[in-house]
């Protein structure tokens, strides 16, 4: 590679030795990311396949995916203001709302999906525009500007649909993302795809290092980041794309939300870590009067943040309508506390500052699964929501005592 | 070195807050190249002089003149447009991001619509460099892993890759050990070697003597001395700062 032109290292140094040795370091100074949440996947794949004999079955392991959509699209959504150290309980009604005008469009008013899906949309941007701007402009704290939402919310979503109505969706589009599949050339399409892009991107940012005479990795870590990808992606998709019907009409492949879901994932993560908004995101999270000294318009940043939190959470509020096949007053009141959990479970911090998008899809895996899990094993729903509790409380404290060893180096 | 044009001198400038005067016809200078100590007891008007320098807190009255022509210090966007950067004691750095993304913070360079982390990082090198800083292990280190006399060099090299006129440090040392006082010391005797005018503010007399070029001393809101370092002992500036010398109008 070029040679290096500087005393001062960058973290890009050294062999794969040195940088796995580099990484176990970090590892043991707090910043473990989403370490303790995928043991915890092991650990309770462990268990409920000795439990229950339905867990590791391949209808259950697509069930787990679906299920895990619809939570870590709304877990994704509240980082945006976790990372800013604020909150939103009312993303799940905000999704239930946004999905009543819909459905209202659609049934009373007979229009056509596509523009009263954009209806929905622009609802939940409205609202996430709103609660932005009470917050960051009036100075409301997001806690309470929420918990207001949530309850005014529910009301607002018996409006609409009526006590107890219930609307079903007849949408075949919005149908097809939880209840459909590719083909099986499609799942590994998708994957290909995948290494493709992670490949592109790796050689790119490379060669751009190399332009400035930088150091770079060694090469064998994006080969090993590869390889990782396609093993895990391979068997998921081998498993996803046989049959899994228990009746006599086969059902295979990739549930529909998948590559959805990770396309969403991606752009996000990449406006986080490679666009200004991004780091502006982390900057006020990290320290607001620090952002605004640099001259950043933290008004400006914590708004977008509310908005995309809403729009990410129609996303879920979506999903959900696709995979339960109706609307109804009730929907959204209860996911939003799950959503935190996951993202808490997954690694991202309630000091605001530090988590990434990919943690929240991890942690809404460990909650979706808990939930399966006891649901396979039918406990009752209490213990369930004590489990839950206690994993929430458990990954807050390892969040706390993590904030005071301090993270030691940045992803770049 | 021009010790005759200053790059950037207040004349008479004031502020009140309410019915109270806290800067009550201030004069003042900063020369390229050189460091200005700017030393006065507690409430003496230090910091409030310094905010208006650095736009967050505008004069009421009186004329700054930058370069030699008058200008208008209104936002923190004009003092950073001249090139007025300011270190505050506080320091304003945020601990989740590394050193290389907070020295470029409200700054970074694009290329293609996204971030070019290389060039941003190349250049963090240089200006820490420029100033022989070598005690931080890497730039991509998350200033929360800083020790404090770490996370001011990261602050004050902040201001050399913003090309700064002018740099101002509040207290730059207050909470700083032996060692790390003497390489901040240090680091802001290159940064006016560079030809920086540097404005450091500072209660620790020992810390001044051993940098500044110059000290100017304030008093309840006026300007009571400005000394030449050279020229002036370590008893003289007590009594000035104190108010036991200076008040029948030495300026
Ligand atoms: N925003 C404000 N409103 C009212 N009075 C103020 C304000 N800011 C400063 N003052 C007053 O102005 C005077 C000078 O304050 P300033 O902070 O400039 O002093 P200083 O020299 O920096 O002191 P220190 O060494 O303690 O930092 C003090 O009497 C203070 O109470
Ligand atoms: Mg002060």
């Amino acid at each position: 590679m070029s040679d290096k032109v500087t005393s001062l290292a960058s973290g890009h140094e050294g062999t794969l030795y040195d940088q796995t040795h580099a990484y176990l370091q970090r590892l043991r100074g707090g910043e473990m990311g989403s370490l303790p949440a995928i043991f915890g996947i092991l650990v309770l794949a462990g268990i409920f396949e000795i439990a229950s004999p339905f867990f590791i079955t391949k209808l259950n392991f697509a069930n787990l995916f679906v299920q895990s959509a619809e939570l870590a699209m709304l877990s994704a959504a509240l980082v945006f203001v976790i990372l800013l150290g604020e909150i939103d309980l009312s993303a799940g009604v905000t999704a239930g709302v946004a999905m009543a005008v819909f459905i209202d469009l659609v049934k009373t008013q007979h229009w056509n999906w596509i523009p009263a899906l954009g209806a929905g949309f622009f609802a939940g941007i409205a609202i996430g525009a709103v609660i932005g701007f009470m917050v960051a402009k009036i100075g409301v704290p997001s806690f309470v500007v929420t918990l207001a939402f949530f309850l005014g919310f529910q009301g607002m979503q018996l409006v609409l649909l009526g006590e107890g109505g219930v609307y079903r969706v007849e949408t075949p589009a919005i149908l097809a993302i939880m209840n459909n599949n590719l083909a099986a050339w499609g799942g590994w399409l998708m994957l290909v795809i995948a290494l493709a892009v992670s490949f592109v991107i790796s050689l790119f940012d490379r060669a751009r290092r190399a332009s400035y005479g930088l150091v770079n990795k060694p090469f064998s870590m994006v080969i090993i980041k590869l390889a990782g990808m396609a093993v895990i992606g391979g068997i998921s998709i081998y498993y996803l794309n046989l049959n899994r019907s228990q009746g006599s009409i086969p059902i295979s492949g990739v549930p529909i939300v998948i590559p959805i879901s990770i396309a969403i994932l991606f752009i996000g993560t990449f406006a986080l870590d490679r666009t200004r908004y991004g780091r502006y995101l982390y900057a006020v999270g990290g320290n607001p009067e620090a952002a605004r000294r640099a001259g950043i318009k933290v008004v400006g940043v914590r708004v977008i943040a509310f908005i995309i939190c809403a729009v990410l959470a129609v996303v879920s509020g979506v999903f959900h309508a696709s995979r339960i096949g109706s609307v109804d007053g009730s929907a959204g009141h209860t996911i939003v506390l799950s959503g935190v959990a996951a993202a808490v479970v997954g690694g991202v911090s309630l000091f605001g500052g530090r988590g990434r998008l990919a943690h929240a899809a991890i942690g809404a895996i460990v909650i979706s699964m808990i939930d399966n899990g006891l649901g396979l094993l039918q406990m009752p729903a209490g213990i369930n929501f004590l489990v839950q509790g206690g994993v929430l409380l458990l990954a807050a404290t390892i969040d706390a005592l993590a904030r005071r060893r301090g993270g030691v180096v940045s992803r770049n | 070195m021009s010790f005759d044009i200053p790059v950037i001198e207040l004349k008479g400038v004031t502020k009140s807050f309410g019915p109270v005067d806290v800067l009550k016809g201030i004069d003042f200078s900063a020369y390229a190249g050189q460091v200005t100590a700017l030393v006065g007891d507690n409430g003496a008007g230090k910091s409030t002089l310094i905010k208006g320098l650095a736009g967050v807190q505008p004069y009421d009255g009186g004329e700054v003149h930058f370069a030699g022509g008058i200008v208008e210090l209104k936002s923190p966007l004009d003092a950073g447009e001249l090139g007025i950067e300011v270190v505050y004691q506080d320091l304003a750095l945020c601990e989740n991001l590394d050193i290389v993304q907070n020295m470029f913070l409200g700054k970074e360079e694009l290329k293609a619509a996204t971030l070019n982390e290389p060039h941003m990082e190349l250049q963090a090198v240089q200006a820490l460099e420029s100033l022989s800083v070598k005690t931080v292990k890497s730039v991509r280190q998350k200033v929360s892993s800083l020790s404090g006399g770490q996370r001011q060099t990261v602050a004050i090299a902040r201001s050399v890759l913003r090309d700064a006129k002018v740099v101002i440090l509040d207290e730059p040392t207050a909470a700083l050990g032996v060692a790390q006082t003497e390489q901040v010391l240090n680091l802001v005797t290159r940064l006016a070697d560079k030809g920086v005018a540097v404005i450091i503010i500072s209660h620790n007399l020992g810390d001044v003597f051993k940098v500044a070029h110059q000290i100017s001393v304030l008093y309840l809101g006026k300007m009571v001395a400005t000394l030449k370092t050279k020229e002036v002992t370590y008893d003289e500036v007590v009594a000035y700062i104190t108010g036991a010398k200076g008040q029948e109008g030495a300026n």
